[in-house]
């Protein structure tokens, strides 16, 4: 019943995006309001009833049946509803709905043309993606005669980092949305200013914010997980949550320069368009299969064809919109060379290289494949190559811009704190034989970063010094992990000691335990004071294996012990264990940390002032 | 020249010649770094120049194939045309099975037929099968 209630509530939805399209599009913004809160509504209640299908294991609907189970923990019960493509494209849709109805009451927005008109470009969207739900991947299906029990969730899956990863990552992607509604809706009315920066500024710190924590979340899931200790794979899904974060950057940067001299009009609303066409493109590479990947769900080539067509309708429509009023919106303003806004200006041109780049390399192997011409793979060594190389530049360039003043700096008295900072990261060069170019750089925006406080202190300058410092940290976490790795592979005894970096570990042995929904291996490794206790753990009910890796952080260096098969060739109790030394990751989750609390204040602050 | 054209001019030459710059890095990345993927029924056709490179095999791990000793693995992938022997040091993926899919990134030794695995992937869902392998069995089916 309560399925029932949740699907017709869905088609409900359909209908009333349909009139917040037609209320935003023609004349009645009253209408695309209550339209657009309407649909919060609805969408909620639709992915709550399909939440309560989960926890009382509901094995009538298909959807529970094929991604859930009666003994399944509580907590990956009702995380369990995104883990899936139906599923998770009806958070999908809670979220756009979300961003509609903050469309509908932001109070930043002052021009009540621009909201309905926003409001309209939002139904539409919103329209798409629900008719795509319900015709190729409803979640209420139901199916006859109901199985016992259900197939469960993938054990990798069970785990806090999913719980939360998709839902800020979807808060990310779907959050630009918003933003480019309301660059459509700019377009449209025709005027891009410094109120238009105002109104839409929280929208990108709000959607920048959480895919930055989404994808933080996301490696350091992948780093304790998967068992391979790495945090960024250059997966192709990997990618498609970069891209839009690569442009929502050098959008933030860009709004910088549209809110201080109302320049950059046209520019930054091709941004916003390029940020959310970039989050469909990511979409549409992840539900379609069209790429092997970590992240593929099972391929449906309707749906595939159906994320392909509305990636086009919007692109399609954005950017002839887009080539048929933004001419009009031209400001005639130089920028200086030596100045902020000529600084911003080429960080937007390196920042949107790099997601060319990455966008190459991503596509590159689907159009060779295509063509018929050959079956490849673009990894890690061709993002070495070209992305990292591109990013020093820009690096060095961040511990500048902020430097500058705006407009025209009649005298030079940025030279001294910069020359300062330049001699101070020198002088830590000095200290350090390894990695050097990498160092520097780090060594040289965390010094920059520091000497751009500015007293007394405001949130914007605050939130500027914390993120690219936070940057200039993860770098040392980043060069660490990469250059710096220890790895060890032996077979051990129990009672067997062994060194690996500047940790001593000794081997106690394997033990059976037992957890809520699965049987394990569990090895006892002595280092120090400390027990470490890696596991190798058996799902029974989708009979499938995890490795869990003990993991200890110190500031130094992360220590990673994966336990691997018996060996009983080498003894009774003779097992397989892999040690990995990550120096300095510790640095990289703290910088992350660290970059989103700076999104975090330059929300409070966007918000604050009205 | 006017000022404004002078400034014009110069912005874009710099954005040119940093167009040009990421142009090249990126046609220099895909002409040495990308990895071509075979079936094992390929690796016969192809030259030494071809084998010298790291490449990826795809295809089903034959049952009962795996042998482990110690931290070394031996088993045999096909793609029920040819049969592959991989060899790999480390600690297999969790899904890795008999019987199942999986893509090998490593290099093949002309002396010994053998393929040195650096990295196994093995893929997450136990229905989903990598496409190059559901290709390449389709192929020979």
């Amino acid at each position: 019943m309560i399925t029932e209630v949740a699907h017709f509530a869905f088609i409900m939805a359909f209908v009333v995006a349909g009139m917040m399209a037609a209320g935003g599009l023609w004349r009645s913004p009253d209408i695309a309001k209550r339209s657009a809160i309407t649909l919060l509504a609805l969408t909620i209640i639709a992915f709550l009833g399909l939440e309560w299908a989960y926890i009382t294991s509901d094995f009538t609907v298909l959807n529970t049946v094929l991604n859930s189970h009666s003994q399944k923990p509580l907590l990956y019960k009702i995380s369990g509803v995104w883990g899936n493509h139906e599923g998770s494209m009806l958070l999908w849709i809670v979220i756009l709905s979300l961003f509609g109805a903050g469309i509908a009451l932001s109070p930043h927005i002052r021009d009540e043309t621009l909201r309905q008109r926003a409001l309209g470009v939002q139904g539409l969207i919103a329209m798409g993606f629900i008719a795509f739900s319900l015709f190729t991947s409803n979640p209420f299906a139901r199916v006859f005669p109901a199985p016992a029990d259900g197939n469960s969730l993938n054990p990798v899956l069970q785990d806090i980092g999913l719980a939360l990863h998709p839902p800020a990552l979807y808060l990310g992607y779907v959050g630009f949305s918003s933003v480019f509604s309301l660059a459509a809706g700019a377009l449209i009315v025709g005027r891009v200013d410094q109120a238009f920066a105002k109104a839409v500024k929280p929208f990108v710190a709000i959607a920048w914010l959480a895919l930055t924590i989404g994808i933080a979340m996301g490696s350091r899931w992948a780093y304790y997980e998967l068992g391979w200790g790495g945090w960024w794979y250059w997966d192709p899904v990997e990618n498609a949550s970069l891209l839009p974060w690569l442009a929502g950057t050098a959008l933030l940067h860009s709004l910088l320069v549209l809110e201080a001299r109302g320049a950059l009009k046209r520019w930054t609303i091709l941004l916003a368009i390029i940020a959310f066409a970039m989050s469909l493109l990511g979409t549409f590479l992840v539900r379609s299969g069209v790429l092997s990947s970590i992240h593929a769900f099972a391929v449906d080539p309707l749906r595939g064809s159906f994320i392909l067509a509305l990636l086009i309708a919007c692109c399609g429509g954005a950017f002839g919109l887009y080539a048929w009023r933004a001419p009009q919106l031209k400001t005639l303003r130089l920028f200086t060379p030596v100045s902020r806004e000529s600084s911003l200006v080429a960080n937007n041109l390196l920042l949107i290289t790099i997601a060319a780049t990455v966008l190459t390399g991503t596509l590159y192997p689907l159009v060779m494949d295509t063509l018929g011409l050959a079956q490849i793979s673009v990894g890690a060594p061709y993002y070495n190559a070209t992305v990292l190389r591109i990013a020093i530049p820009l690096i060095i360039l961040m511990g500048i811009g902020p430097f500058l003043p705006w407009k025209r700096p009649g005298r030079w008295a940025f030279k001294g704190p910069m020359l300062t900072c330049l001699l101070l990261t020198a002088l830590a060069m000095l200290f350090i034989r390894v990695n050097m170019l990498g160092f520097a750089i780090a060594i040289w925006l965390m010094v920059a970063s520091l000497a751009q406080i500015k007293w007394p202190l405001t949130l914007k300058n605050l939130s500027l010094v914390l993120g690219h410092f936070g940057l200039g940290l993860a770098i040392v976490g980043m060069i660490g992990t990469m250059a710096m790795k220890i790895e060890d592979i032996r077979i051990v005894n129990p009672g067997d000691t062994f060194t690996v970096g500047r940790h001593e570990l000794r081997f106690d042995g394997v033990s059976n335990v037992f957890g809520p929904n699965y049987g394990a291996e569990e090895a006892r490794i002595t280092l120090g004071t400390d027990i470490l206790k890696p596991q190798k753990r058996w799902y029974p009910v989708s009979d499938s294996q995890t490795t869990e890796a003990a993991i200890r952080t110190y500031i130094l260096d992360d220590i990673y012990v994966v336990l691997g098969e018996r060996d009983l060739k080498s003894g009774p109790d003779a097992w397989v264990v892999r040690t990995t030394v990550h120096p300095f990751v510790a640095a990289l989750w703290f910088g992350f940390g660290l970059v989103a609390l700076a999104g975090v204040l330059m929300l409070i602050n966007s918000w604050r002032r009205r | 020249m006017t000022p404004r054209a002078r400034a014009r001019l110069t912005s874009i030459i710099i954005v040119l010649a940093g167009l040009g710059l990421a142009v090249a890095l990126t046609l220099y990345g895909l002409s040495g770094k990308i990895t071509y993927f075979h079936s094992p029924s390929e690796i016969a056709t192809l030259n030494a120049k071809q084998l010298e490179k790291t490449i990826r095999v795809g295809g089903m791990v034959k049952a009962g194939s795996l042998k482990q000793t110690g931290e070394k693995s031996v088993f045999v992938i096909t793609d029920y045309k040819a049969d592959l022997t991989i060899t790999y040091q480390g600690v297999l993926p969790d899904l890795f099975r008999e019987g199942q899919g999986v893509v090998v990134y490593g290099r093949y030794d002309t002396a010994s037929t053998h393929f040195t695995a650096k990295d196994v992937l093995a893929k997450h869902d136990e229905n989903y099968m990598p496409p190059e392998v559901k290709k390449a069995l389709d192929q020979n089916k």
